[in-house]
């Protein structure tokens, strides 16, 4: 006859009910890990997606994920002719806030390096990769838009072809992916006015210059395209993807970059530092610290609950005592509940956790290891609380069973 | 366990609290109860039963004196000879006035549990506490728990677990408290046949002069002190 189960059953509409509540509170303490687990991958994920073995950047800049980094778009070409370079590809990323029926969207929007790079890489869900160089994009299912959705971006609608699971940027805003040239048409997009205002403005300075005055038909190119101006560089790529050849080191690429003086490089990894270090530092740190406080309070709370389920036993237990009943049988009573309790409330915490966490915000990611960790952490607190209560049971004396 | 008497106190004394507040609840108490013998234990409240009950149901150790139990000496002074869990486990039967019952056991797993603390095994251990709940006439209750049983019931049930392992001696604190008379005395009767029948040794502490006729002898007990009445016995 097992006690423990006895008992259980016997108080079941308590048990459960306490069960339930241990396993809401490790539920929010496997949710915290999760939380955690999320800033962290959501952060790294455009690094680690994009697969790059070196990262070029605007000198001195933290790179693109940090701060602004403005590189010009031939890079893309000095880095190829660096020796051990396999790939070099443009990378453009900003996030802009919008309205969609009514309610703000804000997108992070990632320019692929047409035509090298079509997004074939990504994890679709549904639709497909680009397959022209404007106008269309591929969203990430967190954005809300369906494949074939139209949305207007600057001058131009994109249409949605292909869809992603997961990809967010390191704020959590969801990824949606264009062609380099879409990405900056969408970044530097400026109104007719501003384009006449500019032209008027270049035009004035034309007339101005000595140049100008020699040859005032020079002063006529001020109406033309920004890009059909000698005068005016071309737009800014944030930086660029470099992939080394096989057998060529990392170091050794990078060296030869690091004597550019206009830009910086770093590695996949350092740039993965680099994010983790700042932008997301100050979350990432209150999160850990979050979810250590929280494990703290449900051991606290586990430790408190077990407890006074032992001391409302105490008089069956001295009354066990009484009718000669071994300790080993009153001991295995409590740790047995101690860890049911444990197990079953764990249990529920994932089982829940599975339910809820995924219409969080944002993500929340249960690793195997949080789970084990936190596996380990509740059969501690089991054992630990329920040796409070054991402590408490050994010293009934039998007589306490005849008082009250 | 033989040979001897069921139970042998000899200058057995109890002495609760120190200095100001020191309480000598038994003072060399000397008792002898044969095997088979029922005594009943009267006395005013506050007079020391229960004290001179639970010191030889080794749960209250005295704080002087000896007893002997079925001929072996298990207690001498404040120190216990014998595991005393085990001892009781195996020798001595309790009947308490109330909160007998493990609340969260049904009544025949009441008596089971006495029985498998005592290594039986669980098939037989429930056939023969349905005999004890049979032969107490509760059997049509024995999935019942406590709270859903009457006082009697209850004390009943009690008395089964008591008797579960054929104890050598029986101790019983106003078991019939709680029962009309016509049950009480069903209840001491039981214990008298169960003495005469095993040759357990039964302590029974008791108000109810009316059931007096029941048992073979009767013990009194006034401030600590306790002596064989020879007017209550027939
Ligand atoms: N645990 C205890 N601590 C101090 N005094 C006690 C304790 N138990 C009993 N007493 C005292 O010992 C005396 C005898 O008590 P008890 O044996 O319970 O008497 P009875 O069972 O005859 O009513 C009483 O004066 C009581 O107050
Ligand atoms: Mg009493």
């Amino acid at each position: 006859m097992n006690l423990a189960v006895k008992d259980i059953r016997h108080n079941f509409g308590r048990f459960a009910l306490t069960t339930v509540g241990v396993g809401m509170l490790l539920m929010i303490v496997m949710g915290m890990g999760g939380i955690y687990r999320g800033i962290i991958e959501d952060a790294t994920l455009l690094v680690d997606e994009s697969d790059a073995d070196l990262w070029i950047v605007q000198r001195n800049t933290r790179g693109p994920f940090a701060e602004v980094s403005r590189v010009p778009a031939n890079l893309v070409h000095r880095a190829l002719a660096v020796p051990g370079v396999e790939t070099a590809r443009e990378f453009v990323y900003h996030t802009i806030q919008r309205e969609r029926e009514g309610k703000p969207i804000r997108i992070a929007v990632v320019g692929l390096s047409w035509p090298t790079d079509k997004g074939e890489s990504l994890p679709l869900i549904a639709g497909r990769a680009l397959a022209q160089n404007h106008f269309e994009m591929i969203a990430d299912a967190r954005l809300g838009m369906p494949l074939g959705e139209q949305i207007r971006l600057g001058k131009e609608n994109y249409t949605v072809v292909g869809i992603t699971e997961n990809m967010i940027g390191s704020s959590g805003d969801g990824l949606a992916f264009f062609t380099v040239a879409d990405a900056l048409d969408i970044q530097f997009e400026v109104p007719g006015e501003a384009v006449r205002l500019e032209r008027q403005a270049r035009y004035a300075r034309g007339t101005l210059s000595e140049l100008g005055r020699k040859q005032p038909a020079l002063a006529e190119t001020a109406f033309m395209a920004p890009r059909e101006i000698p005068a005016i560089g071309p737009r800014q790529i944030s930086a660029v993807m470099v992939n080394v050849l096989p057998g060529t080191t990392q170091q050794s690429v990078a060296a030869v970059v690091a004597g550019w003086s206009d830009v910086s490089v770093y590695t996949a990894d350092g740039q993965r530092d680099l994010l983790l270090r700042g932008p997301v530092e100050k979350v990432r740190r209150q999160i850990g610290l979050f979810r250590v406080l929280l494990t703290i309070i449900a051991a606290i709370i586990m430790a408190l609950i077990l407890y006074t389920l032992t001391l409302d036993k105490l008089h069956d237990i001295a009354l066990l005592k009484l009718i000669g009943a071994p300790n080993r049988r009153i001991l295995g009573m409590i740790l047995q509940q101690a860890l049911l309790l444990g197990i079953v409330g764990y249990g529920i915490a994932y089982v829940a956790g599975l339910r809820i966490f995924p219409g969080f915000p944002r993500r929340v990611i249960l690793t195997n290891n949080d789970l084990v960790q936190l596996a380990l952490i509740v059969l501690v607190i089991s054992v630990l609380s329920s040796a409070l209560g054991i402590w408490k049971a050994v010293r009934v004396e039998p007589n306490e069973a005849l008082s009250g | 366990m033989r040979n001897g008497f069921a139970i042998e106190t000899k200058g057995l004394t109890k002495v609760y609290g120190s200095g100001n507040t020191e309480v000598v609840a038994m003072s060399n108490a000397d008792v002898t109860i044969r095997r088979g013998e029922v005594a009943a234990l009267l006395g005013p409240s506050g007079s020391g039963k229960s004290t001179f009950l639970t010191a030889i149901g080794l749960i209250n150790p005295p704080s002087a004196g000896q007893i002997r139990i079925g001929g072996e000496l298990v207690v001498d002074g404040p120190v216990a000879l014998r595991d005393a869990r085990s001892f009781r486990r195996k020798f001595i039967g309790f009947v308490f006035q109330k909160s007998n019952l493990i609340p969260f056991l049904s009544a025949i797993e009441n008596v089971r549990i006495a029985l498998e603390i005592n290594a039986w095994p669980a098939a037989a251990a429930r056939e023969r506490a349905m005999e004890l709940l049979d032969y107490l006439g509760v059997a049509d209750r024995a999935d019942h728990y406590p709270a859903t049983l009457s006082g009697g019931q209850q004390q009943r049930v009690a008395v089964a677990r008591a008797l579960a392992n054929q104890p050598s001696i029986i101790l019983a604190d106003e078991p019939t408290a709680a029962l009309d008379g016509r049950l009480g005395r069903q209840v001491m009767e039981l214990f008298r046949k169960l003495a005469h029948e095993h040759g357990t040794g039964v302590v029974v502490v008791t108000h109810d002069h009316r059931a007096l006729d029941v048992f073979d002898s009767v013990y009194e007990m006034e401030d600590g002190v306790i002596r064989r009445s020879e007017s209550g016995v027939q």
